[in-house]
């Protein structure tokens, strides 16, 4: 079976359900492989790898800056920003930095050629090995309002490495972030809980990938015996195919708050999420050789 | 000189709006020739940056001073950076404050809060 | 009004729980689910007998009119979001685009506008009582934005009266909307969850918090399926002097009332009591004079 070059993001819409209990132990059970933790407002993948991290790498995004020579206070820069991030006072300009969206408008409007880019730094991304697993691992810097540099960035190493199966960890919610973090995925697995908060949050994520006409299937994670379950009617009901079921068990809660990567603590564990990772896979080379 | 306040209404007897940058007009009066005018606020339909847009609306009106019930930090820069002055309004009476400003009985705004990313309401 | 926002930093730390229970617990008659991405809170309580609708428009979109374009490429030169694609003939890719005008002004065809685009529905709930819910559902590609969380916050004041308290129910992470929901917040909950990445996850939000010079208050969820990194977010708070309102055990009865959509507190239980207490602090440091 070929692994090779097979991106498999993982989401779930809602925060909390086990994105990162699912894309951590499943890359950890291959060494060679990559995981990308995409939810930069607040990462966590690392803090189960405990990679050995290299230097972090500064995310830069363009800020506009003025050369007060040139600017005769025309205003044509400020007039044009739709994000209202330029004021002018005589012919000082004054950038606000976290409103700037780097598209770069008001250099080209500006009739004197007065304003050129510098760059800051929003973010940083780090990289790192923790028992073969390759760690990617992106952080926003607070009091920004975008990850989606961050975002870019990561997956820029990804581009390098074509020859690693590779998890994607993706952000909660279902807009740019996640979009971002899933659009070259070459599969997604979802992940949904037992609750009707879970099954809402499921059929909100099922649309955006269906949406982007990505191969998916789903992980019922925290199941509980004998209830129903309102994700998996949902699931049953869209003929989402269902290629694991993680128990809802207080052992495998409290090694998961301990930041351990279950996989590597117990056979019980290893077992569980290798024959999840052999039926992901079946799925995933099934439905590109066959039925589409 | 002119002074500018955020309004809810065009009209005198009209209230004062408690949010600058989204205050739909600003009443501006000239304390020199007692000149009045309502300007509409541009910046109240932004999608961000309300308060950026709208401090500069007043530059470049050559407002001296703004009275005001408060105010983001991102407009009090724009603001302070035209030398003007921000004073707190003490109700919600147009009329009112501007009475107490002639008397010089408003204090200076001077606590800002911090810039919500152009969303403060 | 006071204004009291629950967040979390880290999704499913039991955030609705909490709200919805202190809703329930203050008779809230004004509140609002900020969570737009994934809007949990009308879920919970009886459906309301009125609702109004309101057409939420994000940044207006740009929009190519295939007829009076040449196909030069220069708009995807020069978009810096990679909104513009081929497919026969150059479209914008609404999702990404990001309204910054910027091909509209380099095309050299004049073919391309910038047109408002509605991205959501503004929901109004209320009831005979005067009681307001507020809410957004986003339509398919849109996102949550500060902008938006700040709508759903301005009709919820409208709407409000007299009202002495509003609970709102924020989203997770540390980005645009969950900052857009600390602006006129007179104090912001933490509802934390004791594990090592919960832990990471909440010092980024009380950081964010922090930042804002919001006032702010952390409680534990589910602190007993680990009692000792729940000691650690206490000793943090403790040496950080920020306030700890109490701590909620693990209520395996929150599953069946979140399930059969009412309020937890009206469950005799160990977790409801414990809300109880946590709701009982939260109340009285908001009501406090800010010093």
């Amino acid at each position: 079976m070929r692994n090779n070059d097979l991106t498999i993001a993982v989401l779930s819409g809602k925060g909390g359900t086990g994105k990162t209990l699912v894309s951590v132990n499943l890359a950890a059970l291959l060494p060679d492989s990559t995981y990308i933790d995409c939810d930069v407002e607040e990462p966590d993948g690392h803090l189960f790898f405990k990679p050995v991290f290299g230097t972090s790498v500064p995310v830069m995004v363009k800020t506009p800056q003025v050369d007060e020579n040139r600017c005769t206070g025309c205003h044509a820069c400020v007039d044009f920003c739709k994000f209202n991030a330029l004021a002018l006072i005589g012919s000082t300009l004054m950038v606000f930095n976290e409103i700037c969206h780097s598209c770069g408008g008001c250099v080209l409007v500006c009739p004197r050629k007065a304003l050129s880019e510098k760059e800051r730094m929003v973010g940083f991304v780090r990289e790192g090995i923790s028992r073969g697993v390759q760690v990617v691992t992106g952080t926003m810097n607070i009091g920004e309002s975008s990850g989606v540099p961050i975002i870019e960035a990561e997956l820029r190493i990804k581009e390098k490495n074509i020859n690693n199966l590779t998890f994607i960890d993706c952000p909660p919610g279902s807009a740019c972030l996640v979009r971002k973090s899933i659009q070259e995925a070459d599969y997604c697995l979802l992940v949904a809980e037992p609750t009707v908060f879970g099954a809402h949050n499921l059929a909100m994520v099922y649309a955006l990938v269906s949406s982007l006409h990505k191969r998916f299937s789903l992980v019922l994670n925290k199941c509980l015996g004998g209830e129903e379950n309102p994700s998996e009617v949902f699931a049953i009901e869209h003929q989402i195919p269902i290629v694991g079921r993680i128990p809802f068990d207080s052992e495998l809660g409290l090694l998961n708050s301990e930041a351990k990567v279950v996989v590597w603590e117990s056979e019980k564990y290893r077992q569980l999420f290798s024959s999840i990772l052999t039926t992901v896979l079946r799925e995933a080379h099934h439905e590109a050789t066959g039925n589409s | 000189m002119r002074i500018a306040i955020p309004v809810e209404d065009i009209s005198v007897e009209g209230k004062v709006c408690p949010s600058f940058g989204r205050a739909p007009y600003f009443y501006l009066y000239d304390t020199e020739d007692g000149h009045t005018l309502f300007l509409q606020n541009s910046a109240a339909e932004s999608q961000g940056g309300a308060g950026i847009k709208a401090a500069q609306l007043l530059v470049d009106n050559q407002v001296a001073v703004v009275l005001a019930p408060r105010c983001g930090e991102n407009s009090a820069k724009v603001l302070h950076s035209a030398n003007m002055h921000i004073y707190k309004t003490v109700s919600s009476g147009v009329s009112e404050n501007l009475a107490l400003f002639a008397q010089g009985k408003l204090a200076l705004l001077d606590k800002f809060h911090a810039g919500f990313l152009g969303h403060a309401e | 009004m006071r204004q009291l926002v629950i967040l979390s930093g880290k999704g499913g730390t039991g955030k609705t729980t909490v709200a919805s229970s202190f809703i329930k617990l203050a008779t809230a008659k004004t509140y609002a689910d900020c969570d737009v991405d994934a809007p949990n809170l009308h879920l919970i309580g009886s459906p309301f007998p009125s609702v109004k609708q309101t057409d939420y428009f994000s940044m207006p979109k740009a929009v190519i009119n295939a007829n009076l374009c040449i196909s030069c490429a220069m708009c995807r030169k020069y978009c810096r979001f990679g909104a513009i694609v081929k497919d026969k003939t150059y479209k914008v890719d609404a999702a990404s685009c990001e309204g910054c005008g910027v091909c509209a002004f380099v095309c050299p065809a004049k073919a391309i506008t910038m047109e408002k685009t509605k991205a959501g529905d503004l929901l109004l709930y209320s009831d005979t009582d005067n009681t307001v819910f507020s809410t957004a559902v986003l339509s398919m590609g849109s996102g949550a934005t500060g902008l938006l969380v700040t709508q759903v916050k301005n009709q919820m004041k409208a709407a409000s009266g007299e009202t002495p308290l509003a609970i709102i129910d924020g989203s997770p992470g540390i980005g645009c909307p969950v900052i857009a929901s600390l602006s006129g917040a007179d104090m912001v909950l933490i509802v934390a969850e004791p594990s090592i990445s919960g832990i990471s996850d909440m010092e980024r939000i009380i950081g964010t918090a922090q930042q804002f010079q919001v006032r702010l208050a952390v409680c534990i969820n589910k602190y007993d399926t680990n009692l000792l990194q729940s000691s650690h977010i206490e000793s943090y708070c403790r040496t950080r002097r920020i306030p700890f309102v109490g701590k909620i055990p693990f209520e395996p009865m929150a599953i069946k009332a979140i399930n059969q959509g009412k309020y937890l507190v009206d469950f005799p239980c160990e977790g409801a009591k414990a809300l109880a207490d946590v709701f009982a602090e939260t109340m009285d440091l908001l009501q406090a004079e800010v010093v």
